[in-house]
């Protein structure tokens, strides 16, 4: 008790809250844009064009190691994500936005724990309904284009096998998660995870700083120490997290326009 | 405690809220999103589908050939086989061919054997009837003038003696064998 009184009591000790996310502008301006994430964010689509174009331009039909890699990550996304969920009959179209998003969420994801970047770009909510909103504008345009406005509006909310009396209810609610939700979820979950994840490696970092360097107590270096070691579990943690939210993010878009393609609800 | 709350409540006030997203960030990751999007589509997933749709091609290609060969093969068996079936049932005709032709050149050869050996008996019967008759009006001219010679000489014996009648019977028929055999010996031999 005493411990805790006296790190709370200490004013060194700031702990880390959504203004750490509001990185300093590169021109010194007023936190609009060219922020350190937008530079990241940027980074990140660089990176994975010119790794693919790099990986794909030769084409030999014998790959070399550098070929072959690529080939292999772009035919993971396109047959395990692609093929395996909208079909074989309509996937080869949405291949590149799926290999795309799912690469470009990826290496962004992975900013957050390379040393040095250190920042999830996704972990600023304005991306995170950027790339959801632009989703959302895809598998229901998909939809509308494929069944027309009312049939797709029939589709997306009105369950097949269904007893008519329980239809008054179901519309409205089918209407809300497929058609309102899914864009909120699939934004939030994606933003929630990268923010939380960036806090927590914030929080061992500066406390485990400030324990071993400026606390005083009978407890302090170990629980330092701890916190550091923390801080290291929680990076491969976020890791599998960043890897995953990327994967989660790409599945759900690829089940969407699946979705939004169907003949039948 | 107080203090705590106090300072937690300013900070919070002061603290954005992070769920406000700023729109150029929006802008921006659309910006960045779309040209990543339309990048991929243009200039790496065709180069992988193409290298894919090769490589595909290259092993479909090549087990195609194989089957061609292999159909080609059979082909050829095939029709070598028909060939040879040909060639022998050729033989086979041509064997039955030269029998027949073997039998039927036997066959004319018997009737012509027989026709000759018929015409070459026909003409001895031929022969052999003028020769009699021949014979026989050489005999019938011959016989009387014999019998008259005879009976003169028996005339003339009768009145000496009988054995010499006897005798004169014996030469005159041993005579006349004389000269028949050696008659017929210049007929065998004509």
């Amino acid at each position: 008790m005493t411990t805790h009184v006296s790190v709370l009591a200490n004013p060194g000790f700031v702990p880390p809250g959504p203004a750490d996310f509001q990185l300093p502008d590169i021109f010194n301006g007023n936190q609009v844009l060219l922020t350190k994430s937008s530079l990241l964010l940027v980074l990140a689509a660089v990176l994975v064009f010119v790794g693919f174009y790099a990986t794909s331009r030769r084409g030999a039909v014998v790959p070399g190691k550098l070929q072959y890699a690529g080939e292999a990550a772009y035919s993971w996304v396109r047959d395990s994500i692609g093929r395996d969920i909208i079909g074989e009959r309509d996937f080869i179209k949405y291949v590149p936005l799926l290999v795309s998003l799912f690469f470009f969420v990826l290496v962004n994801n992975l900013f957050g724990i390379v040393p040095i970047l250190q920042f999830a770009p996704f972990s600023r909510a304005g991306f995170a309904y950027g790339l959801a909103g632009l989703v959302w504008i895809i598998y229901n345009g998909v939809g509308v284009a494929r069944h027309g406005l009312l049939g797709y509006l029939k589709l997306q909310t009105v369950p097949g096998g269904v007893p008519t009396w329980i239809l008054p209810l179901l519309i409205p609610l089918e209407f809300l998660s497929n058609l309102l939700i899914r864009p909120v979820t699939l934004s939030l979950r994606l933003f929630a995870n990268m923010f939380a994840g960036h806090l927590l490696l914030l929080l061992f970092a500066t406390g485990g700083d400030y324990l071993l360097l400026h606390a005083t107590g009978p407890l302090v270096k170990p629980a330092g120490v701890l916190s550091f070691v923390m801080g290291i579990a929680v990076g491969f943690l976020e890791f599998i997290v960043e890897v995953l939210q990327a994967y989660v993010f790409v599945l759900l878009t690829a089940t969407y326009i699946s979705g939004a393609l169907a003949s039948e609800h | 405690m107080s203090l705590t709350h106090v300072a937690a409540g300013v900070q919070a006030a002061s603290e954005p809220n992070p769920l406000v997203p700023k729109l150029p960030e929006i802008i921006l990751v659309l910006i960045v999103f779309v040209a990543l999007w339309y990048l991929i589509a243009k200039f790496v997933a065709p180069r992988f589908e193409q290298t894919f749709a090769q490589r595909r091609d290259a092993i479909e290609g090549g087990i195609a050939r194989a089957e061609a060969a292999q159909a080609e093969a059979q082909a050829a068996l095939a029709q070598y086989q028909r060939q040879l079936a040909a060639a022998r049932a050729e033989a086979a005709q041509i064997r039955e061919n030269a029998r027949a032709e073997a039998q039927r050149i036997v066959e004319e050869l018997r009737t012509q054997a027989q026709e000759e050996s018929a015409r070459i008996i026909a003409r001895g019967e031929e022969q052999l009837a003028s020769q009699r008759g021949a014979v026989v009006r050489e005999l019938r001219g011959e016989i009387g003038s014999l019998a008259v010679e005879l009976s003169e000489k028996i005339v003339d014996q009768r009145l000496s003696d009988d054995a010499q009648v006897r005798a004169t019977v014996d030469a005159f028929l041993a005579d006349l064998e004389q000269r028949d055999s050696a008659d017929t010996g210049a007929g065998s031999s004509t």
